[in-house]
């Protein structure tokens, strides 16, 4: 009995350690157990009351369309952020008191801060990116779907894998306590043989695959899939940036797969990739996994800078000013990315040489980046801008996240990134780069695009007091941590010795609240939406006066998403068909659509891949070969079976296509000034000047 | 469109009017993965070069290479990668599949014995004490060829199932598109394993 649940018993049960020894401490772990538990089941009786089993399976998870998985990335990173956000509070919270102790024992405090950075890089900023991606790239470019639709499933499959490892890692054991980053040999089987950094090991591997194939995918689409004409120059510039990224995935995952599985097996074969005995050298850990690391703040900022770029032509109603050094600058990036790896390391027994070399670099890549922050500004000026829930994102944006690259000019000084290395004016310098450099766009992402995705458009005032709440709340928790991190407060300690800090660490837990509530915001203007989706609906799809392909099509789009493949002649086709008079037209002739068929491979692949990673966390042996090798049979039988094509027949494209051009001739249009009135249907009374 | 054709797979001919824009896609897709696969090489073999002298006073390169057994894995590798390429010309330009089939059998074969080789030897370091958990320098080795193994023996499972496919269904389209894919990957551990043979065994010992 013992050897089939592997080191597996009942005592790693988190859900009762409150009721055998009460604390703080353990209410925490077992309450936030409990949150996970209840959740999932919450979330399953609704399901069966309202009889939504079969329309889950066979409208969602089955489902090939990119659309569909584009949105089920952003409800993952969703539910994940709830995780982060609230383990954010509880660290505030411990840090108020945290002078000479805290009401946080240390591994618990040492598992948060690593949870906390795991969840919110892995599971929250990947998936909204891939979500965003998933989601723009074919509509942008005029494509019906991904090159690899299964395998797109599959991707979300894997990240969805990492996501519930980490879950379950709240309710079953324990998670690792190295941070993030887990070096070893700390989380090697010496020090930490427990099944914490096993969780993260299968967690992030297994996600890791998913994304590196995401990457392939968006490459592969944007290379061979572009409607007839569009050229690389013209590609809208959100594309651009996906395209970097997926570039950047392709060859920064290997690094970080590589790093996982050697740890794997150092930690269950008793190699010595990286212990301290019998030749193990921890620093090809580190170097292999900031090889991946550094371009992984690339793989996720790139694409907040695409939306970021759409957004101020788009609110400036202005083309986007210097559209080549845009693209220019983020393919030097994209190249730069990979040469700096090492700054994340200066103090760890590099020679001078080397780190000054290194430290070059990391400055060299602040010039593409400085060129996005005046192309942003350029394109706002002169503009006639209109302060939308986006716009108040991106001057949020604007002005801190210069400040958080400010903060990266000096760190890349390797003289002063020694003496503030490891304190919290780390913690404070890259939560200002990611915070409003990525979270601000993706919500500015969401504010845009969600009455594309559902066919109404998000409550404005409810939104800027959120995108307010971000703001300040960003302010008044991350800013402050600049000085004490100056004054010496180190980061990932559960305790200091210094009184002055408590104050300021006060000042951060208020921050903190207000950005729970600013959270919990997000929640408010979706449901006052949906409350008043009838007056906001935007069936017509073109909401913001839009000027790349997605705004030409209904909202939401139809699976096929184009009628007929668009021909491209020129940057941002459709400002361009809308400047002529010609945005809504009828071919003389509809065709067949052929797309395909559900299929059940990403859930397999999921299920398969959890049960393995869970199997190899608690050694399970007998679990992880069966779940293998029944994923390989699966795969296997499933290549000999036939997978005729889904036909959509002309007359069905034709019929919808003819009501919504209908619909959209008869609409007069709304002026920028109605923007956010019922006026807004959708269509767009443009006075653009395409030449501006 | 027909200059997009020209820069098409050149390997890609299915054989009628129109073919290849999804497989197009599909072979630059798996070209994409190669590369990422190459990558992961690559840091593997980075890692076993900084690891080289990292034998911690056990067995180093001179025991645990057995030049006249790599010779015949060599061997057996180049033979199978020359019998995939004219199993791939078979494909291309024989309507019958027999001539198809007998090359790719060879191919097999001479891949599953490289594989026995292999086996043979990774058992004879067992037997040496020269296993992964003695010291850096072999846990590297035995990755590194380890990972180029476990990637023969995929790619033994995919011929194997691409035979069954081709003997149920012929070499329809869809079947020769993934032959196209499966010889891409054949030829690519070809060439990693010049790059293992060469820093790894040959330089071992030289």
């Amino acid at each position: 009995m013992i050897d089939l649940f592997g080191r597996l018993a009942w005592g790693e049960l988190k859900l009762f350690e409150f009721f055998h020894a009460p604390s703080i401490d353990t209410a925490v772990a077992s309450g936030a157990a409990w949150m996970a538990v209840l959740g999932v089941l919450a979330v399953m009786a609704w399901l069966t009351v309202a009889r939504r089993w079969g329309w889950l399976w066979s409208e969602w998870l089955t489902s090939v369309d990119h659309k569909k998985i584009g949105i089920m990335y952003m409800v993952i990173g969703f539910v994940m952020m709830a995780r982060g956000v609230f383990e954010g509070i509880v660290m505030r919270a411990h840090q108020t008191t945290a002078l000479d102790g805290g009401v946080l024992s240390n591994t618990h405090w040492a598992e948060l801060f690593s949870t906390h950075g795991t969840v919110m890089i892995f599971f929250v900023a990947m998936p909204f990116i891939t979500g965003f991606m998933n989601y723009l790239i074919p509509l942008q470019i005029g494509a019906r779907d991904m090159a690899f639709p299964v395998l797109n499933q599959i991707s979300l499959g894997l990240t969805t894998t990492g996501a519930a490892l980490v879950m379950i890692s709240l309710v079953v054991g324990a998670f690792e306590t190295g941070g993030w980053t887990a070096y070893p040999p700390f989380t090697g089987a010496d020090f930490d043989p427990g099944p914490g950094p096993d969780y993260w090991v299968w967690a992030i591997a297994l996600s890791g695959f998913g994304s590196m194939f995401s990457g392939m995918n968006f490459a592969v689409t944007i290379y061979k899939m572009r409607a007839p004409g569009m050229s690389f120059m013209k590609m809208p510039v959100f594309t651009w940036t996906a395209l970097c990224t997926s570039i950047l995935l392709i060859f920064a995952l290997p690094p970080l797969t590589v790093a996982c599985l050697m740890q794997a097996l150092d930690r269950l074969a008793g190699f010595h990739f990286f212990t301290n005995d019998l030749g193990g050298n921890m620093m090809n850990y580190a170097n292999l996994f900031w090889m991946f690391g550094h371009p992984e703040v690339y793989i996720l900022v790139l694409p907040a800078y695409g939306i970021f770029s759409e957004l101020t032509s788009m609110f400036a109603a202005k083309r986007l000013y210097g559209y080549t050094s845009l693209v220019i600058a983020t393919m030097s990036i994209a190249v730069i990315s990979f040469c700096v790896w090492l700054h994340h390391f200066f103090t760890m027994g590099n020679s001078a040489t080397i780190n000054a070399a290194f430290g070059i670099a990391t400055g060299i890549i602040a010039i593409p980046t400085g060129v996005k922050v005046y192309v942003w500004m350029a394109t706002l000026w002169g503009g006639r801008i209109r302060m939308t829930t986006p716009m108040v994102y991106m001057t949020g944006f604007f002005i801190l996240f210069v400040i958080g690259g400010l903060s990266g000019i000096i760190l890349a000084n390797p003289a002063i990134n020694w003496q503030v290395h490891n304190t919290q004016f780390i913690v404070a310098h890259f939560h200002n780069v990611l915070l409003p450099g990525l979270i601000f766009g993706i919500f500015a992402g969401v504010h845009i695009w969600f009455p594309k995705a559902f066919g109404f458009r998000l409550d404005e005032r409810a939104g800027k007091i959120t995108a307010l709440l971000w703001i300040v709340g960003f302010c008044l928790t991350f800013l402050p941590l600049y000085l004490v991190g100056l004054m010496g407060y180190p980061r990932r300690s559960a305790a200091f010795d210094n009184p002055d800090f408590v104050p300021i660490m006060i000042v951060c837990m208020i921050g903190a609240c207000l950005l729970m509530a600013a959270f919990a915001g997000l929640f408010v203007t979706l449901w006052i939406s949906i409350r008043n989706r009838d007056a906001l609906a935007v069936p017509l799809g073109d909401p913001w006066d839009g000027r790349t392909l997605e705004w030409a099509t209904s909202a939401p789009p139809p699976p096929w998403n184009f009628a007929m493949i668009p021909h491209v002649n020129e940057r941002d086709a459709f400002a361009r068909e809308k400047a002529d008079g010609q945005p809504y037209v009828t071919p003389e002739r509809y065709e067949d659509v052929h797309l395909p068929p559900n299929t059940a491979a990403g859930m397999v692949v999921m299920i398969a891949t959890t049960a393995f990673g869970f199997a190899m966390t608690w050694w399970i042996w007998w679990l992880a070969v069966a779940s293998f090798a029944g994923m390989v049979l699966w795969y296997v039988v499933h290549s000999f079976r036939e997978h005729p094509e889904v036909t959509i027949p002309a007359s069905t494209v034709a019929r919808h296509h003819k009501a919504w051009v209908e619909a959209a001739s008869l609409n007069p249009g709304v002026t920028r000034d109605h923007e956010n009135d019922t006026r807004n249907r959708g269509r767009a009374a443009t006075d653009m000047v395409v030449a501006s | 469109m027909s200059d997009t054709q020209v820069n098409r797979h050149p390997g890609l001919d299915l054989g009628y009017v129109g073919s290849g824009e999804a497989e197009e896609s599909k072979v630059f897709g798996f070209w994409v993965f190669l590369m990422s696969d190459l990558v992961t090489f690559g840091l593997v073999f980075a890692v076993f070069g900084t690891m080289v002298g990292a034998t911690a006073g056990g067995p180093g390169p001179e025991e645990v290479t057995n030049l006249h057994s790599i010779a015949i894995q060599t061997g057996l590798l180049l033979l199978s990668s020359f019998a995939f390429s004219w199993a791939s010309l078979a494909m291309k330009y024989d309507a019958s599949r027999w001539r198809f089939l007998i090359w790719f059998s060879v191919a097999a074969t001479s891949g599953l014995f490289f594989l026995v080789f292999e086996v043979l030897d990774f058992h004879h370091l067992i037997e040496i004490g020269a296993v992964p958990q003695r010291s850096g320098y072999l846990s590297a080795f035995w990755a590194l060829v380890g990972l180029h193994g476990l990637h023969v023996a995929a790619g033994l499972l995919w011929i194997w199932v691409l035979t069954l496919q081709i003997l149920k269904f012929g070499l329809t389209d869809r079947v020769k598109s993934r032959i196209t894919r499966l010889g891409l990957y054949w030829h690519f551990l070809d060439i990693v394993w010049i790059g293992i043979f060469s820093f790894v065994f040959l330089a071992g010992v030289a």
